[in-house]
């Protein structure tokens, strides 16, 4: 428990961080929440004095009334207006601190590392960035709203009382603390609760995005009851805790009205003896108010309460909101990628030599994948990877393109300086921008965004013209497909591609490639779900863009892999045979024995 | 939208007590004025005038003891609507739940996925937000405002005028203010679902953007659409941030005009001064109450702008309807009669005037190139999508005259993407078939070709597998999706290019297994590779959602030219030898 409230201290510490670029907004929200409370403070004091002047048939001073009811019409107008001006700046503020902490979370996405992509669902990411964002965004903006003016309203409230009747005041000032207390304990309590709720919460949405993306299935096989069930069940968790926080964070609030209507009864009781003159002996004597001056602490009494029980309704808010900022912030705070070193060469010419050096890596420490691996790729050569699944083909791709570093060892490619010298460096020592620009990648695992199709080829070259765009496509043979789209070009895809085939996104995955040119190309079963008679047309296309480029192909139609200069065989992790064709069909080795098969990415797990 | 209050049905004893202890709440407030009016006008000025000090104890004792009392029934209350409101999400989640599932195909297409995420997260939240508000205050507020208002006429009915006048006007910028925010909350959700989507998108795809080295553009896009985002709730809330002023002014005004007609009336002897204050007191009461209602209303507007685009999903009806009753009589022969396919919002038809017929037990190729409608043929049997002409038509019955679940029951499909679920292999197989037992899982596994591998997990059966299968190798996943597909022992088999991620070995070896089935299925193998259908007893060969040719692999080899050009592409080498040999 106490660990925790310690984690919502520096939560706490880190929101501030936030609003501190908005100090003069905040200066100006607090005056203007200054203003409105101390007029809506006044105007009480106003009524309770007219009331005195309404006295007994034929008595009343109504010119009198009339005069402070004219400055109670001015008081009122002001602090209306203050009041607006206030809930104006406070809606900016709020709004622009968690546009702010979007930002934040969503660069920080950007840059983490993609081990952590990899194993993190993606629904659970999204969950902190949009609704706990949200969440949190409704406590701060109570937190502003109500926080500083109930606290304003107190003290307000505590020293015109003073101004009345100070023996009041101290028996109020006495008695509310058990509010703040009764408050403080029920928050402290429930923090965990909400805790758990936001976890349970999580998970759900992990749950929904899995069950979502994955619907057709769900149809195709008929397993909506299955699916619902253990929807169910976490529905009913999450209802079990959400009901468990709600209720008990919702006592707050009754229990600080019952304090307040305790102090009402006693300023009521005080006040009325008050009026009539009371000596309780031992020195307790209460006297010298009116009327009127009565109905001013009542409602004092009345107004003083209220903000006992927003700030409690507003701690309440802030345990959830709380909650919510402490995961977006682990968020924030995750550790980024290694930062390009400051000194970092930004390699513009690429010569298309790649290095690597008695390189070791593996995902999980207890598991060794690569292991003293050593590989020297000349410029302009086809290397073509071939191997069993988790032989570590994709691994090596990783590393090439730096979406993991390297255990051990060292990846460096060479590139002419602007000085003219042709360097030879690692590629931790280049900047991933101009590292990854040098590569064209095709995946087997299409990746497209909403948006039309003509934004998702400009992707690797936004600038290019409509002419090269359709070069492009030519070349790829998407032009045929999206020219019978509705809208050609224009048409907005869905997300991860609607309702486009696999090898429909695979073709647009290659036209981006197409157009962008890179010097060198990673290709990565790029074909795999296009058919035979459309990849061969590809294939000279790819062939034309491979002369003079780097390439590394992970491929498993026989006729791409025969035409590479290298053709590297994995296995466990390890190159075990290196060679041209010929060459490695005259070893008669492991490649022999996958050649004789007829398939080069043996599927079957060694 | 007020259907959606039916999912507080079963709480009808929590919707009605949480009011009703709130309204017996705000009842014992009402009396406070009154009290304090008596204490006022016959404590301390009597009309023996002579203070009654008895009467001022009794009555400050009866002001604690309604605070006791109020106590007792906000708890009660508070513990209703909480239940209430958590009971109402879980119901509704689980129904939006069980419509989304529902949906066909078509329906799914047009909404993408974000949007529905949005709407089963973060709009139900607010909708529970805001019944839980609303049990729990916002019917304590017209109780209030009315109930004050009854009471100043019994104190007197003159003054009372003033609160008859002010409480339409107080609901016309409440309800007002309401009106013109809802549809732009509305509008807030709707920019909240293109954020979802975006940071979805980069966390999918965060390999292309950095492969690309669209970090910076992908940024500008996040931030382009938060800005956007940020603007809206900002006017949303200039104008939400118009109510509490307002009240406050309309109330003060009118507390003036109070105090000054009560002035009128004591001077004239109609009124004490007792009852002035009682009248003060009960517009102070709206004033506190309407101030608190003004911060619910924020959050009962959002939840109306949830609930209105949780109701949009749920007014939703799938396009398929499902009122077959005919009970499958044994065969699985599968004919195709002229049947056109255009998918909404399409241009044109993907699928024109195709005919096939398949034979129960029979073996059907479909080749053709991307793009050529292949997976729309098999998406037409199981119901994915309506044939838009024509007739499909399963044991000669059309495909519609079967509950869908039953048609699809006898179908066994294997997607061309690969999508596991979280949960272990066990739990992933029986998907096929709730009833299999493990041995029947394992002769699936085997059948796929995927038992080597699963055996050689950790706990074979219950090998945990990652959301999404991350855990797996696409040829891996392929195979399972295979096994999920044999569990459930199907009449029709559909293999939609589901070998592609698996070497010829293994697919030969696969199409060997799916032959020798005992229970002999009706198979349809979508497929790009020739090799792959040359088993089959007859191939469908498409080019741009047109049939041209449907026959034996051997007499399309002599009579369809694409066919023919598909298999050289893949038997480069026997092309070469009819050459020579001619």
């Amino acid at each position: 428990m106490k660990k925790k409230s310690k984690v919502s201290k520096g939560t706490v510490k880190k929101i501030f961080r936030y609003i501190k670029g908005y100090r003069m907004l905040l200066a100006a929200s607090l005056l203007m929440g200054a203003l409105s409370v101390a007029l809506s403070l006044f105007i009480p004091l106003l009524i309770g004095n007219a009331i005195d002047c309404i006295t007994t048939p034929g008595n009343v001073d109504i010119d009198k009334i009339v005069r402070i009811l004219i400055i109670g019409v001015i008081s009122v107008a002001i602090a209306a207006l203050s009041q607006w001006v206030m809930n104006i700046i406070n809606n900016k503020i709020t709004y622009n601190v968690i546009r702010d902490i979007r930002r934040d979370a969503f660069e920080k996405i950007e840059i983490l590392p993609l081990s952590y992509v990899d194993t993190h669902p993606t629904g659970e990411t999204v969950s902190r960035v949009i609704s706990d964002v949200d969440q949190f965004a409704d406590g701060l903006l109570m937190g502003f709203s109500q926080f500083f003016t109930g606290v304003l309203t107190i003290l307000g409230t505590l020293v015109f009382m003073l101004t009345i009747s100070p023996s009041i005041t101290v028996a109020v000032v006495v008695l509310t603390p058990i509010s703040l207390f009764v408050a403080a304990f029920i928050a402290k309590n429930t923090h965990a609760m909400f805790m758990l709720r936001a976890k349970t919460n999580a998970e759900q949405t992990a749950f929904i995005d899995e069950a979502i993306t994955g619907q057709k299935v769900i149809a195709a096989f008929s397993a909506q009851d299955k699916k619902q069930d253990e929807f169910e069940e976490i529905n009913v968790q999450l209802a079990d805790c959400s009901l468990k926080a709600i209720f008990f964070s919702a006592l707050i609030n009754p229990s600080t009205r019952f304090v307040n209507s305790l102090v009402y009864a006693t300023v009521a009781l005080i006040g009325a003896l008050s009026v009539i003159g009371f000596d309780g002996g031992l020195g307790v004597v209460f006297s010298g108010i009116t009327v009127g001056n009565l109905t001013t602490l009542l409602s004092y009494a009345n107004q003083y309460t209220k903000p006992f029980n927003e700030i409690s309704g507003v701690v309440t808010e802030l345990q959830n909101s709380l909650a919510c900022a402490e995961r977006i912030f682990a968020l924030i705070e995750e550790k980024p990628e290694i930062p390009d070193p400051e000194n970092a060469f930004v390699m513009e010419t690429p010569s298309g030599d790649v290095t690597l050096s008695d390189v070791s890596f593996s995902y999980d420490p207890a598991r060794p994948l690569i292991q003293h691996l050593s590989l020297d790729v000349q410029s302009g050569k086809k290397i073509a990877i071939v191997g069993p699944t988790g032989c570590g083909k994709t691994t090596l791709i990783n590393l090439i393109m730096r979406f993991y570093d390297v255990c051990d060892g060292s990846i460096k490619m060479s590139f002419t300086d602007k000085s003219g010298y042709k360097v030879n460096e690692d590629i931790r020592n280049i900047t991933r921008k101009s590292m990854r620009a040098a590569y064209g990648m095709v995946l087997q695992d299409t990746w497209l965004k909403y948006g039309t199709i003509r934004e998702n080829i400009l992707i690797g070259k936004p600038d290019a013209t409509d002419e090269e765009m359709i070069a492009a496509a030519k070349a790829a043979h998407s032009h045929s497909f999206i020219r019978r789209l509705p809208n050609g070009y224009d048409t907005v895809i869905g997300e991860d591609g609607g309702s486009l085939s696999q090898g429909q996104k695979q073709l647009l995955s290659i036209t981006r490639v197409m157009l962008c040119l890179p010097p060198m190309l990673i290709l990565d079963e790029a074909t795999s779900s296009i058919d035979t008679r459309t990849e061969q047309k590809i294939q000279s296309a790819f062939a034309e863009l491979m002369r003079g480029r780097t390439s590394f192909i992970v491929a498993h139609r026989l006729s791409t892999i025969r035409e590479s200069d290298t053709i590297l065989v994995m296995k466990d992790g390890n190159v075990i045979e290196m060679g041209t064709h010929e060459e490695l069909l005259a070893k008669n080795g492991f490649y022999a024995k996958l050649s004789a098969a007829g398939q080069m990415n043996s599927d079957i797990d060694t | 939208m007020i259907k959606l209050l039916t999912y507080l049905k079963g709480y009808k004893k929590e919707c009605i007590l949480a009011p009703l202890f709130k309204l017996l709440e705000a009842s014992f407030e009402l009396i406070v004025p009154l009290i304090i009016a008596a204490i006022i006008d016959y404590g301390i000025t009597p009309e023996a005038l002579s203070p009654d000090k008895p009467f001022i104890y009794r009555m400050c004792l009866c002001l604690a003891l309604l605070g006791i009392v109020g106590l007792m029934c906000a708890v009660i209350a508070q513990y209703f609507a909480a239940k209430a409101a958590v009971g109402f999400s879980k119901e509704l989640k689980s129904s939006l739940f069980r419509k989304i599932q529902s949906l066909s195909f078509t329906e799914f297409d047009t909404l993408g996925n974000s949007t529905m995420i949005t709407r089963m997260t973060s709009d139900v939240n607010q909708l529970q937000n805001a019944v839980n508000l609303t049990l729990r205050l916002f019917l304590r507020a017209p109780v209030i405002v009315f109930g004050a208002m009854i009471m100043a006429f019994t104190v007197d009915a003159k003054a009372a005028v003033t609160f008859v006048i002010i409480i339409p006007l107080l609901s016309f910028v409440v309800f007002g203010i309401m009106y013109l925010t809802v549809p732009l909350y509305k509008k807030v959700q709707e920019h909240l679902d293109r954020l979802l989507g975006i940071t979805r998108e980069n966390l999918s795809g965060a390999r292309v953007i950095r492969a690309f080295g669209r970090e910076d553009s992908e940024t500008e896009r996040f931030n382009g659409a938060n800005d956007r985002l940020s603007v809206m709730q900002r006017v949303v809330g200039r104008i939400s941030a118009l109510t509490n002023p307002l009240t406050f002014l309309l109330i003060n005004a009118a507390i003036i005009v109070l105090i000054y007609i009560g002035a009128i009336n004591v001077q004239a002897g109609d009124l004490t001064q007792g009852e002035v204050i009682a009248l003060y007191n009960y517009m102070s009461q709206i004033l506190v109450e309407l101030i608190k209602l003004a911060n619910l209303i924020v959050t009962v507007t959002k939840g109306l702008a949830s609930g209105k685009r949780i109701s949009g999903v749920m007014e939703l009806s799938s396009s398929l309807d499902d009122n077959g009753t005919s009970v499958p009589t044994g065969g699985a022969d599968v004919v195709f009669d002229n049947v056109t396919l255009t998918y909404k919002n399409a241009g044109s038809p993907s699928l024109f005037a195709i005919n096939l017929h398949a034979s129960d037990g029979e073996t059907i190729g479909i080749i053709g190139g991307t793009g050529s409608g292949k997976s729309s043929v098999v998406n037409l049997i199981p119901r994915f999508y309506e044939a838009t002409e024509g007739a499909v038509i399963i044991g000669g019955k059309n495909v519609k005259e079967y509950p869908v679940e039953t048609l699809r029951k006898m179908i066994g499909i294997v997607p061309q993407y690969a999508r596991l679920f979280k949960g272990t292999v066990r739990d992933n197989l029986k998907m096929g078939n709730e009833n299999a037992t493990d041995e029947e899982l394992v002769t699936a596994l085997k059948d796929a070709q995927a038992w080597d591998f699963i055996s050689a997990k950790p706990g074979i059966l219950d090998y945990e597998i990652e959301q999404a299968g991350r855990n797996l190798s696409g040829g891996q996943k392929q195979r399972l999706t295979i096994a999920r597909a044999l569990v459930r022992r199907p009449k029709i088999l559909i293999l939609d290019d589901s070998a592609s991620a698996l070497d010829y070995a293994t697919d030969a070896a696969l199409r060997r297994s799916i032959s020798r089935l005992e229970y002999r299925p009706t198979t349809f193998i979508v497929s790009q590779r020739a090799s792959s259908v040359l088993g089959a007893d007859r191939v469908l060969v498409l080019e741009d959602g047109e049939s041209v040719g449907f026959d034996t692999p051997a007499k399309l080899l002599e009579s369809c030219e694409v066919y023919r050009e598909i298999y050289y592409c893949q038997f480069p080498d026997e092309k070469k030898e009819e050459v020579s040999g001619i």
